[in-house]
């Protein structure tokens, strides 16, 4: 299905880890500038799912379409270059290079071998990483290494590696978990911020931190699409409340 | 190169190249088995391990001294004695390796490489201050002597099916020991998820130490079966390293199965093609095989797909 | 401060000192024996120092350098010793005209992949071609699969184990186990004398600073900073936009070209190539001298291989028991004592004392600089 208001459409996504389907006939539709929050029990396939879109494993079946592009056959950098972020559920960043140098292999330059063999640092790089810098609230922190920072700064310099590339389409697991309350207000404030212009998909465990950024929510349940809609129209959906709450 | 032999030739040639090759396959099992256990299971790279193997081969080599000296009429005998020593030298020496060595770097695989590469020029040097730089062989007991004529053309070695059937049963016994018992159960659990092992009550010091020390003495026991169809020098050992660590990176490091499947065919394909071109380049085709393999397959024949 | 000099200060200090040492100490305190024989060491200085950017800075341990070493080795070597081979001076071989060893093996005539050894730029070109080619194909099968780390040293040790059976089987195109010996002249210019030999000292060791040089740059990029970040989170900087395999197919190709350099120019200094510099304990050495040196340190390689190689000398001289316990003894202190080498060693006891030494008179008046 060719639908030009949609910027990602998954299609049939299959995946089977020696014959235990991981997602199992997934579909779901993503709009331009759309926050779509994915949650559902551990185990239902939610990390399986980003981890198809963004190349890290290869779905079995079906198709996942960014832009009229067909990721399933992409590498990763290519989807990266399409216009897809990631950012993954432990923090991930580089211990021994400074914030500034971690924000700076994410800038959009550069990122052939030839490239970062000439790679020079004008006065664009260094403006933008300050800029991004002070939006993760790591303005002060520039030549610092990386490995001094706390978990939750470690969460917001994995942020903006990926504002920093400027991606259409933000794919977010889990921003928030292990931050105190305070971090994860300041996170609330961050994410709202930066999802204004793109997609973005979310995995979040955190009912109060979805009900605040979520366009639509997809539940998620051994693989498959359990519910879609609003927050309260899947809170209020009594399938979603037998995963939830039975058993 | 199939030209000047006739059929029934062809085939006595391939039974017998066959044969040679199982008890090249035998040695490979031998020496995987140990690796299998230690790299597979544990995900440490001894390359010491020929080392370990060449201690169970001297020990043997002192034991069937021993029992020609002093007890000359159980002479036939020696050999299990010697095994069962060969399996505890090794074994004790492996446990003192990790205690002092290995444990401090399980973190770090490619030093751990680097450390058992020093540790294997130390037993190589302590062998040679020890026993001499000359090969020493043992006398095989009567029993194991001899042929057996299959056909006219057709006559396989007694060492070499002992040699075999030993291969085999210790296969069955350590597939017992790691599938079957409760300690197999602990090592792959351990192996599998350390943290979470540890705090049902594994202990997991103890559980690697155990793994790495029967490891080591299974390649002790390697060595003592090596003894019956070859002799034993200081380097000996490294000459197999190498083919040993493709034999269970080809099988699939974690899978004992696969590391017996690929010791077959891998000894196979040497010892056949042996026979038609010279001994160098038969194993550089081997090899090159299976590296081209790797290449294209890296877990291995039988390994199985996971979730990163 | 985003803008960066090449060299820091105290970089440019380590690289004078150790240019002071090489250009100067060794050639004035050394006979013209020793000075050879340090060159020898010098061009293993080269294999270490593409290890430390594979290895250190991108974690990729090779136990195969002494293969593409011994391709630099045997390019050179092929040459030389086909200029050596001319019909005058092999009129006694049944075939004039080709290597001795060819003729003592049956062969009649030269091989076709002999044959362009005859021009000596073509030599030059296949020094950096040929080991940056195998290298390539061999780091492109592995890393495009995602096969790193252990596995990957596995499979170079077994390339490198395979490499030595194959030219130790094939005598008559390599000269088997002996090698290729009695090379005589470069271009009509004799290599032998130790008047050549110093020449060629001079040479590889401004071919080393050059390979220093380059090295540093391609740290100091953000190429070197992509392998570092490569180190830690592959993964991050895979979904950063990077296409890994072909930084570290690069980076190997790299360490591979200036591991044939090193093999070439020991060929010229030595006189000769044979298979017991390939295999696999060369190999593994090699990774000890860069080991020692500190893996994360360029000088500290080129330390590490002279160390090492005079300690090999002089103690398998005297003492050849003691040295095989020695080695051994070093594998295991680099691993388990000193992971950061001379240079880690320098950095934690040496640094703070030179520092406190040059803080003392620095209150006192300074001349003007």
């Amino acid at each position: 299905m060719e639908n030009p208001n949609f910027i990602l459409t998954v299609e049939d996504l299959s995946v089977s880890f020696d014959g235990f389907k991981a997602v199992d006939g997934l579909s779901f539709y993503i709009e331009p500038n759309e926050c779509r929050v994915i949650i559902g029990p551990n185990g239902a396939g939610k990390t399986t799912v980003l981890d198809l879109i963004c190349g890290r494993t290869r779905a079995t079946a079906g198709s996942i379409e960014f832009k009229g592009a067909e990721l399933t056959r992409m590498r990763e950098d290519q989807i990266v270059h399409a216009g897809v972020g990631r950012k993954f559920q432990t923090p991930s960043v580089y211990e021994d290079l400074t914030v500034f140098e971690n924000l700076e292999i994410s800038y959009p330059r550069g990122h052939t071998v030839f490239g970062a063999l000439t790679f020079r640092r004008d006065g664009d790089v260094d403006a933008r990483i300050r800029e991004v810098a002070e939006t993760i609230f790591l303005g002060d922190f520039l030549q610092e290494r990386a490995a001094i920072l706390s978990h939750g700064q470690k969460q917001w310099l994995e942020i903006g590696m990926l504002l920093i590339q400027d991606p259409q389409l933000m794919m977010l697991d889990e921003p928030v978990a292990g931050m105190s309350v305070a971090e994860r207000k300041k996170t609330a404030e961050l994410l709202n911020r930066i999802i204004r212009d793109r997609a973005v998909i979310v995995i979040e465990h955190d009912m109060g931190f979805v009900a605040d950024i979520a366009t639509r929510v997809t539940v998620m349940h051994q693989g498959k699409r359990l519910s879609e809609g609003s927050m309260a129209h899947v809170q209020a959906d009594p399938k979603v409340v037998e995963v939830y709450l039975g058993h | 190169m199939f030209s000047g032999y006739s059929l029934p030739e062809l085939g006595a040639i391939i039974t017998m190249q066959g044969f040679a090759g199982l008890i090249l396959f035998s040695v490979f099992v031998l020496m995987a088995l140990g690796l299998a256990i230690i790299f597979g299971q544990m995900g440490v790279i001894n390359m010491a391990h020929g080392e370990f193997m060449i201690l169970g081969a001297y020990v043997t080599y002192l034991v069937s001294n021993a029992f020609a000296a002093y007890m000359p009429a159980l002479f036939g005998a020696y050999f299990f004695v010697a095994m069962v020593l060969a399996f505890c030298a090794s074994g004790l020496l492996g446990m003192i390796v990790e205690w002092a060595m290995i444990r401090h770097l399980y973190k770090r695989p490619l030093d751990t490489l680097l450390a058992t590469w020093g540790l294997s020029l130390i037993l190589q040097q302590t062998f040679r201050s020890l026993f001499g730089a000359r090969e020493v062989g043992v006398t095989i007991p009567q029993w194991m002597m001899g042929s057996l004529p299959v056909t006219d053309l057709i006559e396989i070695p007694i060492n070499g099916i002992f040699v075999m059937v030993l291969a085999l049963g210790i296969s069955a016994a350590v597939y017992v020991m790691m599938y079957r018992s409760a300690w197999g159960r602990q090592v792959r659990a351990v192996t599998q998820n350390r943290v979470m092992a540890g705090a049902v009550g594994i202990d997991t010091e103890r559980t690697d130490r155990m793994t790495f020390g029967i490891g080591c003495g299974v390649a002790g026991v390697a060595g003592a079966a090596f003894t019956m169809i070859g002799s034993t020098g200081p380097t000996s050992g490294q000459a197999y390293i190498v083919d040993t660590f493709l034999v269970v990176v080809f099988g699939g490091a974690a899978s004992l199965l696969g590391t017996i499947a690929s010791a077959f065919s891998i000894s196979q394909a040497q010892s056949i093609l042996e026979f038609f071109l010279s001994g160098s380049m038969a194993k550089v085709i081997t090899l090159l095989v299976v590296v081209g393999i790797l290449m294209l397959r890296p877990q291995g024949l039988f390994a199985m797909k996971l979730r990163k | 401060m985003t803008k960066t000099s090449f060299l820091t200060r105290s970089e440019a200090v380590g690289l004078a000192i150790l240019a002071l040492i090489i250009f100067v100490a060794f050639p004035v305190m050394l006979d013209d024996f020793r000075l050879n024989l340090f060159g020898k060491y010098l061009s293993y200085a080269f294999v270490a120092i593409g290890l430390v950017l594979c290895w250190g800075a991108g974690g990729i341990l090779s136990l195969g350098q002494g293969v593409f070493f011994g391709l630099g080795g045997y390019c050179m070597a092929m040459f030389l010793k086909l200029e050596a081979s001319t019909p005058e001076a092999t009129a006694i071989q049944s075939t004039p005209g080709i290597p001795d060893f060819m003729d003592w093996n049956q062969i009649s005539a030269l091989p076709i992949w002999w044959q362009p050894f005859n021009s000596f730029a073509f030599t030059l070109i296949a020094i950096f071609v040929v080991p940056a080619a195998f290298a390539f194909v061999i780091g492109y099968a592995m890393f495009r699969r995602r096969v790193s780390g252990v596995y990957f040293a596995i499979i170079t040790q077994a390339i490198a184990a395979i490499a030595t059976i194959l030219i130790v089987g094939q005598q008559g195109y390599t000269g088997g186990v002996n090698g290729i010996t009695d090379l005589r002249t470069l271009m009509g210019w004799d290599i032998r004398p130790d008047g050549a030999k110093t020449v060629l000292y001079f040479v590889n060791a401004i071919l080393l600073f050059g390979c220093l040089v380059v090295a540093m740059a391609i740290r100091k990029s953000k190429f070197g900073r992509v392998l570092v970040a490569m180190r830690d989170a592959e993964d991050r900087v895979r979904f950063s936009g990077y296409d890994v395999a072909s930084f570290k197919i690069f980076i190997f190709c790299v360490g591979a070209m200036m591991a044939a350099v090193g093999g070439a120019m020991f060929t010229l200094q030595v006189g000769f190539m044979s298979p017991t510099i390939v295999g696999i304990v060369p190999s593994i050495e090699m990774v000890i001298f860069c080991a020692v040196g500190g893996r994360h340190s360029l000088m500290g390689a080129v330390y590490g291989a002279l160390l090492v190689n005079w300690a090999k000398t002089t103690f398998s001289e005297s003492f050849p028991e003691l040295w095989l316990f020695g080695l051994g003894a070093l594998f295991i202190a680099v691993v388990m004592a000193f992971p950061n080498g001379l240079a880690g060693l320098f950095d934690d006891y040496i640094k703070p004392r030179l520092r406190g030494w040059r803080q003392t008179p620095a209150t006192a008046p300074q001349p003007a600089e």
